[in-house]
């Protein structure tokens, strides 16, 4: 295969450099943040704010380098703020103030 | 419309080199020939769908190929079965 296309970065199947590395198998207990998240993107899609192909958008639109750091749901919420901003649901003001931040 | 045991060929297309995009085409079947299995339906283009815009329904199949020829003669003699949009295809 050749490695040199210009994939996406998170099209990783069957990439050589990630094919020495275990998958971690084991079930995962989800926290209240996964929870809410989960909830959050149910409500915007009952309401027809947010499709999952635009979370999905989102998410592969997260840069690399912080894409391999989030969690799952991490990058969930990361999309669903930048699809709400992008969509004028919010202004980036309003997401600061609510996140406590200056 | 593919019929069933259709050679086709995925476009060896990389619209990501182009700008922003959501596409459900893994990049290892690019190029690659395989057979379809069959019709699965039709549904909404997810490439809009994922930006908002109007999607037109689009043909979805099952699409089988050689692992062997997928993974540079690795997996024989087993097969990789994948859904692919008919946009995709072209006949082989």
């Amino acid at each position: 295969m050749d490695i040199e296309t210009p994939r996406a970065h998170h099209d990783m199947g069957g990439v050589p450099k990630f094919m020495c590395e275990p998958v971690d198998l084991e079930p995962h207990a989800l926290t209240d943040f996964d929870r809410e998240v989960d909830a959050i993107r149910g409500l915007l899609g009952a309401k027809e704010v947010m499709s999952v192909d635009e979370l999905r958008r989102g998410i592969e639109a997260i840069p690399e380098d912080q894409y391999s750091k989030l969690s799952y749901y991490r990058r969930w919420i990361r999309s669903i703020a930048d699809n709400m901003l992008r969509k004028g649901v919010f202004t980036e003001d309003e997401l600061r103030a609510a996140l406590g931040e200056p | 419309m593919f019929p069933a045991g259709a050679a086709v060929r995925v476009k060896n297309d990389w619209p990501e080199a182009r700008g922003p995009v959501h596409i459900r085409t893994p990049h290892y079947v690019r190029g690659q020939k395989g057979t379809i299995v069959r019709h699965l339906g039709d549904f909404p283009n997810p490439e809009d769908l994922a930006f908002a815009r109007p999607a037109a329904d689009c043909r979805l199949y099952h699409v089988a190929f050689p692992m062997e020829a997928v993974w540079d003669g690795n997996g024989a003699p087993d097969e990789l079965l994948i859904e692919l949009y008919g946009h995709w295809l072209e006949p082989a």
